[in-house]
């Protein structure tokens, strides 16, 4: 059971994606991590200093990193590895669709700085599609948590699920949305704010909030809108996503990442065969690559912040019938 | 290896070419080449060397072998099949829709695969995983892997060709299948890969070439090669000199053995009736 409870919190997303993980790696012998010369940047130095010889450092190979990865399950291990969104999956996607996928491996892997947040690494450094090369690979689960709570969760479930976990980590500081102690299930979304003139689907730490923020923005119009956070982005709330559509007559789905592909497309896919003629928009990275910037100016220039939220969910309203 | 355990291994070797060839042919097309020049190595693994147990596939102390070359999958499924991992007949649904015994090596279809393997590349990188995996729990098993010789053209082996050596994996032999062809030509046309050996000694394995058809030489450069390792704390590799297509004169030595798309039972006829007469020659010698 899930309860929202905002409040502000200066803990960046990463410690507690460690801390989870050390504190799972002292119960369980079998949890392992591998690193590509990122260790840093997960947050995963505590890690080393806690179990050196369950930190794997294999340099910069991501590649050859992910199928060592479900080799160390084949004999026994949980391997979790972290490194940056595009290096986590769209540099070695072939070794996640064979050798651990398509092998049957148990193996978790972190990709951070989805999106813009990959903010004064630019383009190069930012996982726009990561949702999209990876959802259509039988058996993974996607989960894309936004605050503290559920990456706590979501590393837990990860370590105690056997199969192909993605971690879609946002890594800097992030704001509580759920009371401590909740509990979430993959495959089941939460609802954040209640509304019922239209929902937004979306998920993790900026979008939620960027998304709550629109939300506020059109109370104070009389608009009551409804956020979904999808967080389990494969397996998706497909209930969810049909009870919300049909209740409010108007769908905007909130994505940091490419509009194809991703959260949009995921939700299209149950909306089409759902039968229900609802107006929708998206918003979400728009058939462009990734830029370097401030995240504030970034969410502004690809059209992402609470005012092109806002944005698009009066243009849903005008055209709901 | 004595002359006993020698005519043993040969006489395997003669019987896991022939049930490889058998078995292409119930299929009617498929990896020949780097399927039969594997057969010398695969009698010794499975005629002793490798520490496997058909009735405990999943025993966790096993000696693990990853066939990263995967599309060898033939010579492998001849070689559990005769080691009691399924039934011998079971090799004539090579292919068939719905079978356990894919083109391609798949470890959630076929009993004894310890990896899917078949994109190139990936399965040395699993099998580094797995020796290191191996080392972690504390077990004393070995893990071997299998590479093609133009599978050394993917950047990822090399990945691991630095790896290996720094985590000191010196229960770790990896062994290219060294034929010297790739599909579009021979590997010096294509890529040149110069003296694997060398390569390898110079990226920090103990490394040393070997006959791939003479079956005392290989067992014999696997047990040097474990108690160098040891001693040194280093992974091993094997440069296995082999003629692609091995004791199948229609192909040996061909480029286009890769892949044959028609085989018949008559085009083996005559091959499979010598290495059945060679195999009970040198069993009765036994």
């Amino acid at each position: 059971m899930a309860t929202v409870e905002r409040k502000a919190d200066t803990r960046e997303l990463r410690e507690t994606y460690a801390r989870t993980l050390v504190e799972l790696a002292g119960k369980d012998p079998r949890i392992v991590d591998l690193e590509a010369d990122l260790m840093g940047a997960g947050g995963m130095g505590i890690f080393q200093k806690s179990f050196p010889e369950r930190l794997i450092d294999v340099g910069i190979a991501e590649q050859s990193m992910v199928a060592m990865a479900a080799g160390l399950s084949f004999t026994g291990f949980i391997p979790f590895l972290h490194t940056f969104g595009p290096f986590a999956t769209r540099r070695p996607c072939d070794q996640i669709y064979i050798s651990c996928a398509y092998a049957g491996a148990n193996v978790k892997i972190c990709g951070s700085d989805p999106g813009v947040t990959g903010t004064m690494n630019g383009g190069t450094h930012q996982a726009m599609e990561d949702i999209a090369l990876l959802r259509p690979i039988p058996g993974i689960t996607i989960l894309e948590p936004c605050d503290h709570t559920q990456m706590a969760w979501a590393v837990r479930t990860a370590a105690e699920t056997p199969g192909l976990f993605y971690i879609r980590m946002y890594r800097k500081a992030c704001n509580q949305v759920y009371a401590p102690g909740s509990e979430f299930e993959v495959g089941k979304g939460e609802i954040l704010r209640q509304g019922d003139d239209a929902v937004i689907f979306t998920c993790g730490a900026v979008m939620v909030e960027q998304s709550l923020a629109a939300a506020e923005e059109l109370a104070a119009e009389g608009i009551q809108v409804r956020v979904a956070d999808c967080f389990s982005v494969k397996p998706l709330d497909r209930e969810l996503v049909v009870r919300c559509a049909r209740e409010t007559g108007a769908v905007v789905t909130v994505e940091n990442h490419f509009t194809i592909g991703g959260l949009h497309s995921a939700v299209s896919e149950v909306l089409a065969e759902s039968g229900l003629g609802v107006a929708y928009r998206n918003v979400g990275v728009r058939d462009r690559f990734g830029e370097v910037g401030p995240l504030e100016g970034l969410l502004e220039r690809f059209g992402l912040s609470g005012r092109h939220i806002a944005a698009a969910v009066r243009e849903t309203l005008s055209g709901k019938g | 290896m004595d002359m006993k355990r020698l005519n043993e291994t040969k006489a395997l070797a003669c019987q896991i070419r022939a049930e490889t060839l058998k078995m292409l042919a119930a299929a009617g097309s498929g990896h020949v080449g780097g399927s039969l020049d594997l057969a010398e190595l695969m009698a010794v693994f499975y005629g002793g060397r490798l520490r496997v147990d058909p009735a405990r596939p999943d025993w966790p102390e096993r000696d693990f072998l990853v066939l990263s070359k995967g599309h060898a999958g033939p010579v492998l499924y001849a070689s559990l099949a005769l080691k009691g991992f399924f039934p011998l007949e079971e090799l004539a649904t090579l292919n068939q829709l719905g079978t356990r015994l894919p083109s391609h090596c798949d470890r959630r279809k076929t009993r004894g695969v310890d990896m899917t393997a078949g994109s190139l590349g990936q399965g040395i990188s699993a099998a580094t995983g797995i020796a290191l995996g191996n080392r972690l729990a504390g077990r004393d098993n070995y893990t071997y892997c299998v590479v093609g010789d133009g599978e050394m053209d993917e950047g990822s082996v090399w990945e691991t060709m630095l790896l290996a050596p720094q985590r000191k994996l010196d229960h770790y032999m990896v062994i290219v299948d060294n034929n010297g062809m790739q599909i579009d030509g021979t590997t010096r046309e294509i890529v040149d890969l110069g003296d694997l050996t060398a390569k390898a000694e110079a990226f920090g394995w103990y490394a040393v070439d070997v006959d791939g058809h003479d079956p005392a030489a290989i067992d014999e450069a696997i047990l040097r090669a474990q108690a160098v390792c040891r001693e040194k704390q280093r992974p091993a590799f094997l440069n296995l000199h082999t003629v692609k297509a091995k004791g199948w004169a229609k192909y040996e030595g061909q480029v286009g053995s890769h892949w044959v798309g028609s085989i018949t039972e008559e085009d083996i006829a005559e091959t499979v009736a010598y290495l059945e007469e060679e195999m009970r020659r040198l069993r009765a010698a036994v």
